[in-house]
């Protein structure tokens, strides 16, 4: 087993091998610009980037003359939501998201209410799901797009996409979601999920950083986009630039070998990251879930260890590479604001791990973290006041902190 | 974030860490932070009550590693510093001696209120000693 063991593939994952081979030869020998007409060179690499267009939409249910390539699914979330709200202007101003929703869609929002949208952040339940009921009650007549990720990139909690799908198409609304954390990984299926756009990025799914893809559907409704960058008119108008040709090849192989793979890796990782769960629940005392458990990538594991706090752990844990929910942690010094969001306290956000297990983690790696964290846990507890107290039976709840 | 040697050591070897007897009439018991905030430092002396001289300095932290750090260094400088000379104590000091990166200075300064905490239970917990001595006395 070789140390440090990486066992954050929420953030990235590494390239997979296979993909790096593919990709290859688009660096060196056929380099071609997609958009060459004229020539061999650009014949080819037209070819290339319409087999990755066929891989990811093969993967998604999707046709692959609905796949926009972009630089990333940041970027496909700017253009989805954005784009919209362009487009669709003098139908409706009106955006219904969630509060748990990733960076790129909540401050893709906040720019928009700048100018003049307004936007409805769903809160969430302590299962880190949306309500549809109160779904349906935010819509208003001016209501043109809900944008709710499909998996959450902290806790993996899955949203019920495809009742949100039906009732987007029930209103005549567009739905889009950011796909990113659960393409490849769990089935998506974009007409049984009604699903009008979805962004997903390549370096989750083992392929590389800085390619991503937009699906935008074609066919009832056919969904049109204000392009967010203008120039040559690549990718249907959509979103022009020259396209990266070796990233999508890696992109498209990526999504394919997701395809193939799926079924027994997602089953192989789901029992990793259960067997790394029940270990921690079974040897500490104090430990909580936070999310829901039902409704969940099967590759991920968020994890409070109450009376500890996150980034300390992370120092006892330095040769396993994990992120903790801690403000310690964060660039901004605040704690996770999708743990916030369940409403479970700041303490325990400032408490929190989060596992990301990968196509490269072993089962070998999986024991070692677990009885790594056991340990450093126990003793970040010897450590604790707050755990000395709760063993005294007092209720950390009811004392007056001298906040600071 | 790359953590210095010292706070590394602290971090791994941590001085004089547990408990002592609050209700002790010379010890002085300090608890500032708050969990929702990340952090939150108990520190205590034990005074010599005819000298003034700590006699003992325990600590227990939950916060990240700057933060047990700088409690771990408090504890070792309080042992054998008078109760004025513990009042000296400044978080600067904490932060020159870890090597502290700017986002880190405010676990130093949670060390320094801490004994400060401490000693300002101690002291009360002194007057109210010798009140009640007094009014024994009369």
């Amino acid at each position: 087993m070789k140390l440090p063991i990486y066992m954050d593939n929420h953030a990235t994952t590494p390239v997979d091998p296979r993909v790096f081979e593919a990709m290859r030869p688009y660096f060196t020998d056929i380099f071609g610009n997609a958009a060459s007409r004229n020539h061999s060179f650009g014949w080819q690499a037209e070819e290339a980037v319409e087999k990755a267009r066929k891989q990811i939409a093969d993967l998604i249910g999707a046709t692959a003359k609905e796949i926009v390539f972009t630089s990333g699914a940041t970027e496909s979330n700017n253009l989805a939501i954005k784009g919209v709200a362009e487009m669709y202007g003098e139908k409706g101003n009106h955006i219904i998201t969630a509060a748990t929703e990733h960076k790129a869609t909540l401050d893709t929002c906040k720019h928009l209410e700048k100018n003049g949208c307004r936007v409805t952040y769903l809160p969430v339940g302590q299962d880190g799901l949306i309500d549809l009921n109160m779904l349906r009650e935010a819509i208003t007549d001016k209501t043109i797009l809900i944008t709710l990720m499909y998996a959450n990139n902290e806790i993996g909690v899955l949203q019920p996409v495809a009742e949100i799908g039906k009732l987007a198409k029930e209103k005549g609304i567009l739905f889009h979601t950011d796909g990113v954390q659960a393409v490849g990984k769990i089935p998506v299926d974009v007409n049984r999920d009604g699903i009008h756009l979805m962004s997903l990025s390549g370096h989750k799914i083992y392929g590389p950083k800085g390619v991503g893809a937009l699906y935008v559907r074609r066919k009832s409704p056919r969904v049109q986009l204000t392009a967010q960058i203008d120039g040559g008119g690549h990718e249907r108008g959509m979103r022009s630039g020259t396209l990266n040709v070796p990233g999508i090849v890696g992109l498209g192989e990526a999504c394919e070998l997701c395809r193939k793979d799926m079924p027994e890796e997602s089953v192989r990782l789901r029992g990793l990251r259960d067997k790394l769960m029940n270990k921690l629940m079974a040897e500490l005392d104090a430990v909580y879930i936070n999310g829901s458990m039902e409704h969940r990538l099967p590759h991920n594991l968020n994890i409070s260890f109450a009376y500890v706090e996150g980034e300390s752990l992370l120092m006892g844990i330095n040769d396993v590479a994990v992120s903790s929910g801690s403000a310690c942690t964060s660039a901004t010094l605040e704690p996770s604001y999708v743990l916030k969001a369940l409403g479970a306290g700041d303490d325990l956000a400032h408490s929190s791990i989060r596992f990301g297990l990968g196509r490269f983690n072993t089962e070998e790696e999986v024991d070692y973290v677990g009885d790594k964290v056991v340990d450093v846990v126990r003793k970040l507890r010897e450590l604790s006041p707050l755990y000395e107290m709760a063993k005294e039976g007092i209720d950390l709840a009811k004392v007056q902190w001298a906040a600071h | 974030m790359a953590y210095s040697d010292k706070v590394l050591d602290h971090y791994n070897n941590p001085r004089n860490v547990g408990s002592l007897d609050k209700n002790d009439p010379n010890v002085g018991t300090g608890m500032v932070g708050a969990p929702e905030c990340g952090d939150v430092m108990k520190l205590q002396v034990k005074v010599n009550p005819e000298t003034g001289v700590i006699e003992d300095a325990k600590f227990k932290t939950f916060g990240c590693g700057s933060a047990i750090a700088s409690s771990s260094l408090a504890t070792q400088w309080l042992h054998g510093k008078t109760v004025d000379e513990a009042l000296a104590i400044k978080n600067t000091d904490i932060v020159n001696e870890l090597s502290l990166p700017p986002v880190k200075i405010h676990c130093s300064v949670l060390a320094e209120d801490a004994i400060k905490a401490a000693i300002a239970d101690y002291r009360k917990k002194a007057a109210s000693g010798t009140e009640v001595a007094a009014e024994a006395r009369a």
